[in-house]
């Protein structure tokens, strides 16, 4: 059994504007111990859906449907005191800002102790004796001075190590992370990455990174989906993504990528900007920024379906199949530029 | 003319750290940058990388002379403006402009996008009313905008058209140097390869020259002809991108280079990362000695720790690296690394 | 942080000078000749010159501050003879601000504690609840506490309170401590004729505060270290609490300081109404009657006793902001 399975999910906000259809037909699920990238840019729905399955919505506002297991029980339907009992606890989240998320007026000891107490009947010496073993894992040095300081005497990179420490503290069976290198740079983004995959084979969580970048999916995913105006648009493993990626507007996404490992003059640019949820394009999302769009892409939202013959690999187009292989050929011989 | 369009000279910005209940005295100095030296030949692109608190940006408002330098000599076409004042400095400040990071905040929200561009244009009185509307309208077609939104607000727009506003502000006056700072690391991917085509496109069409700051190696290696890595307000290592991405020699610079995200699965899962202890030391009170030894794996007691190295051409075509122990070759594993110490003889 | 509030309290040392010389300049050199109002109408020039001579006023302006200065420093502020007597009545000034300062005290700290008991759950409720009745009733609230004038709600509660309902004294004072014999004290009878006057001096602050703190709460809610303590676990007393109290009410505590100093100025009118014998009521009489050294001793009063507040508030404000300690 998967340990968290979504179906259908769906996420309508009411805006002053009108609703917004932040999150519309999400499905996917994640094993024990694996680690699953959802990749998307701003506005696609990625951290909306997380925050969905936490139950963080503004209640006021936002209307959810569908299904979210975690362990057999949906987590959108239980009673908010069970919910309570699993976030923190069972699920743990981490957040894209570090400099924003750790309250400033509480010792990051005071943080690790609350989070601990909040979900076990332990003492405060024994809840502060967690919070160091958890702060030393993480990396964090002189952990045993620097659990009395405050957030605002950490650097970005530490506080996000400490952020980690406070998802990992009750030893979660599952961690949503949103976006939790954005902030940092290359070398702390990497050290984060780094400790992140040590942590999970040692406590052997799984992880849902919410990330932009291609570059972090592929050093520690092992599934991914690729979200686009509210939808998932594509959805493989991490091998099948990198090799046969089967739709426009993720080669668009790799192709706008400039990397270490390949030499072009100009990069590959998906034109436009991404859609609005708040009125969004009739018939497939994309077509208005995709050069290979068709009369159909314009009036007929395509399935997600199976693409290249792979089980595991699903996307959202309606291009024939030999498009789309000539286009991948064109792709392995690195001409990313040609594609889109 | 020649071919150096901007030459920097040992350029020093120190903060000052007071202290005083009533009277402040100067107790120490926040060293941000501590004597960089480099030239920008023109019509090129030098890339600036390291990590937040380097120093780059900092050194960049020293460059446009937005803050007063602590000591160096920066010299622009042959004429150094770091003595300047204020009113002889003004027709340079056309020559010189500069991109921001965050296309939300350096935008003033209540002026239309017609004055924010024609901003530069007013200040040096270059044509009249319509002259400069003319000219706006000019500049926003060239960098992707539509020129009929002249009149609208910063926030009608997306955060990568509000970068091309921030763009076209900078070409409004001709300049020659336009310095970026981070211009792209506020922006969603799809966006940012439009921005860096962007300035592409315009360096060729308009001969600019550009200094990139960034703390993305993928976009500092695809947009520059040369790279400058920065450590605690020191230049470490500069080099051709090629050299430098490729033959890389000093050991933050490897270090750097080998946490880079690769998007490809298998290289990515296969390389071997070069991990540094702690944190960047505080420019307050830097190390001793090669101000990188306290997280270096090749530190070599008694000299990394003694000896400040200098930035001196160590190989063929200008690359320079200040480093006592420089990589003998590229990849290599941390404990290769570590293991291959031998004075250097050069 | 010893540092901090050793330049804090350095800091507030030169604004009392400052704010006395100023009171100095304003109140003896620039109206009308005070020694005119010493010696009387009908004296001679000579009768001029002898009391100019007496009380000093004859020597330059800067040595006149400095006795001044010194007298007030050397005797304490509130010392029999560190601001002299009134024309008036020959009362020495220490005694009315020794009669009268806690009348005045009574009713603004009275008055802040009212303000803020009204204005706490208030503008929490209506922040939890945006758009909701009750929030729309505190808008409305609001609306009539910054729009009403003290002078004219307390003619208002007087009428209808105490006149017509009988249920409190109209006009009178009641001592905590030691009332003079005959007269009621002690402190039930002291709350009971101050409640009129703290609704009506605290009405204006508490309309404002619902305000301020329910945007100061609505501001922190949306902040991402609540949502990180949601996805903690934590139920919602706890992130209310915990989470959002503590920092929402940070910048209210500032606030608190600079309010009760401007309530200071707004007790004139509310001890007028009521007639209640505090500060502002002194201050408006010697106006009145021309008695410069009470006016001017009340003010230099006034301003010390706000100088030491705000100190305080600065300096527990450093003790519940972590952030501060490093400035």
């Amino acid at each position: 059994m998967a340990l968290l399975d979504v179906k259908d999910l769906r996420t309508t906000f009411r805006t002053d504007d009108g609703l917004v259809k932040a999150v519309e037909g999400v499905s996917f699920s994640v094993e024990p111990g694996q680690t699953l990238g959802i990749v998307g840019e701003s506005g696609s729905g990625k951290s909306v859906t997380c925050l969905t399955i936490m139950g963080l919505n503004d209640r006021r506002s936002a209307v959810t449907t569908g299904e979210a297991f975690f362990k057999g029980d949906d987590l959108l339907t239980m009673p908010s005191s069970k919910l309570r009992s699993i976030r923190g606890n069972e699920i743990a989240m981490i957040f894209q800002d570090p400099m924003t998320s750790l309250n400033p007026v509480h010792t990051i000891g005071w943080q690790l102790v609350e989070a601990v107490h909040l979900h076990q009947d332990v003492s405060r010496s024994q809840a502060r004796a967690s919070a160091l073993d958890v702060l030393k894992a993480v990396g964090i040095p002189r952990a045993d001075q620097r659990i009395d300081d405050y957030p605002h005497q950490f650097s970005g990179g530490m506080r996000q190590r400490v952020m980690i420490a406070m998802a990992l503290i009750n030893n979660p069976d599952l961690l949503l992370a949103d976006e939790p290198t954005n902030a940092l740079d290359v070398k702390p983004q990497a050290q984060i990455l780094k400790l992140m995959g040590t942590l999970q084979k040692e406590f052997g969580s799984a992880i849902v990174l919410i990330t932009h970048d291609l570059g972090v999916v592929a050093e520690i995913a092992d599934d991914v989906v690729v979200m686009y105006g509210a939808q998932v648009v594509e959805r493989a493993t991490v091998n099948e993504l990198f090799a046969r990626p089967s739709m426009p507007y993720t080669w668009g996404l790799l192709g706008s990528l400039p990397r270490i490992d390949h030499d072009v003059e100009r990069l590959a640019q998906i034109p436009g900007s991404p859609p609005s949820l708040l009125n969004p394009p009739t018939g497939c999302r994309f077509h208005p920024r995709c050069k290979y769009a068709m009369s159909i892409c314009q009036s007929v939202m395509p399935e997600l379906l199976a693409a290249g013959g792979s089980a595991t690999h699903l996307s959202r187009c309606h291009l024939d199949q030999a498009t789309r292989d000539a286009e991948i050929k064109k792709l392995e011989s690195g001409h990313f530029a040609e594609v889109t | 003319m020649s071919d150096d369009l901007l030459v920097v000279e040992g350029l020093k910005k120190h903060f000052p750290v007071t202290r005083g209940i009533v009277f402040q005295r100067q107790v120490a100095a926040v060293k941000a940058v501590d004597g960089v030296s480099f030239t920008v030949k023109r019509g090129e692109t030098l890339g600036v990388v390291g990590e937040s608190g380097c120093g780059k940006s900092t050194m960049a408002r020293c460059i446009m002379r937005l803050i007063e330098p602590t000591a160096g000599r920066v010299e622009f076409e042959g004429r150094e403006i770091t003595g300047l004042s204020r009113h002889d400095l003004r027709p340079l400040r056309r020559e010189m402009m500069m991109v921001l990071q965050d296309p939300y905040a350096s935008l003033n929200p209540r002026k239309r996008v017609g004055s924010i561009v024609g901003e530069a244009l007013e200040v040096h009185r270059l044509g009249t009313a319509a002259e400069i509307k003319k000219r706006v309208q000019e500049l926003l077609d060239i960098v992707g905008l539509n020129p009929e939104h002249y009149n609208r607000f910063p926030h009608e727009f997306s955060g990568g058209q509000r970068q091309r506003i921030g763009v076209a502000r900078a070409l409004a006056v001709n300049p020659k140097l336009i310095v970026c700072d981070e211009p792209v690391s506020a922006l969603d991917v799809s966006v940012q390869a439009q921005i860096l085509n962007l300035l592409k496109d315009l360096q060729q069409e308009f001969g600019l020259t550009y200094i990139f700051i960034a703390h993305d190696l993928n976009v500092v290696r695809h947009i520059s002809d040369r790279v400058m890595v920065m450590y605690l307000g020191h230049a470490v290592e500069l080099a051709g991108k090629e050299t430098l991405y490729h033959h890389p020699l000093h050991p933050y610079t490897g270090a750097l280079l080998s946490a880079v995200p690769v998007p490809n699965p298998e290289a990515a899962r296969s390389r071997q990362q070069i991990l540094l202890e702690g944190d960047v030391p505080s420019p307050i009170n830097p190390p001793s000695g090669c101000w990188f030894h306290t997280r270096c794996p090749r530190h070599h007691p008694g000299v990394c720790d003694v000896l400040e190295p200098q930035l001196a051409a160590r190989a063929v075509g200008g690359h320079e690296v200040a480093c006592h122990y420089p990589l003998e070759r590229w990849p290599m594993s941390a404990a290769e690394l570590a293991g291959s110490l031998r004075p250097d003889a050069a | 942080m010893t540092r901090y509030v050793i330049r804090r309290i350095l800091w507030a040392l030169v604004l009392f000078v400052v704010v006395t010389f100023v009171s100095y300049v304003i109140f003896f050199l620039i109206p009308a000749d005070p020694v005119k109002l010493f010696a009387g109408r009908q004296a001679t020039a000579e009768d001029l010159a002898r009391a100019a001579h007496y009380y000093g006023l004859d020597q330059p302006f800067y040595v006149q501050y400095w006795k001044f200065l010194s007298r007030l420093v050397a005797n304490g502020i509130i010392g029999k003879h560190a601001m002299g007597f009134s024309y008036a009545n020959r009362q020495w000034i220490s005694h009315v601000i020794k009669d009268r300062a806690p009348v005045t005290a009574s009713l603004v700290f009275g008055g802040a504690v009212f303000w803020m008991l009204i204005s706490v759950p208030i503008g929490i409720l209506s922040a939890l609840r945006p758009r909701s009745l009750a929030d729309r009733g505190a808008t409305i609230f609001v609306f009539i506490g910054i729009s009403a004038h003290p002078v004219f709600l307390a003619l208002i509660f007087l009428y209808i309170f105490g006149y017509k309902l009988q249920l409190f004294p109209i006009g009178s004072y009641a001592d905590f401590f030691n009332p003079p014999e005959g007269q009621p004290g002690g402190p039930i009878q002291w709350a009971w004729h101050m409640f009129l006057p703290w609704c009506t001096f605290a009405i204006l602050f508490a309309a404002l505060y619902v305000r301020m703190i329910r945007a100061s709460v609505i501001e922190t809610m949306s902040e991402d270290y609540v949502r990180t303590a949601r996805a903690k676990g934590a139920p919602e007393w706890i992130v209310m609490r915990s989470h959002i109290l503590r920092n929402a009410l940070l910048p209210i505590v500032t606030m608190l300081g600079m309010d009760i100093a401007l309530g200071m100025g707004g007790a004139v009118f509310t001890e007028s109404v009521y007639s209640l014998p505090g500060l502002g009521q002194a201050v408006v009489q010697s106006l009145e009657t021309f008695d410069l050294p009470v006016t001017m001793g009340v003010v230099v009063f006034a301003t010390t006793a706000v100088l030491i507040v705000n100190l305080i508030v600065d300096i527990l404000y450093a003790f519940i902001d972590p952030r501060i300690k490093l400035a």
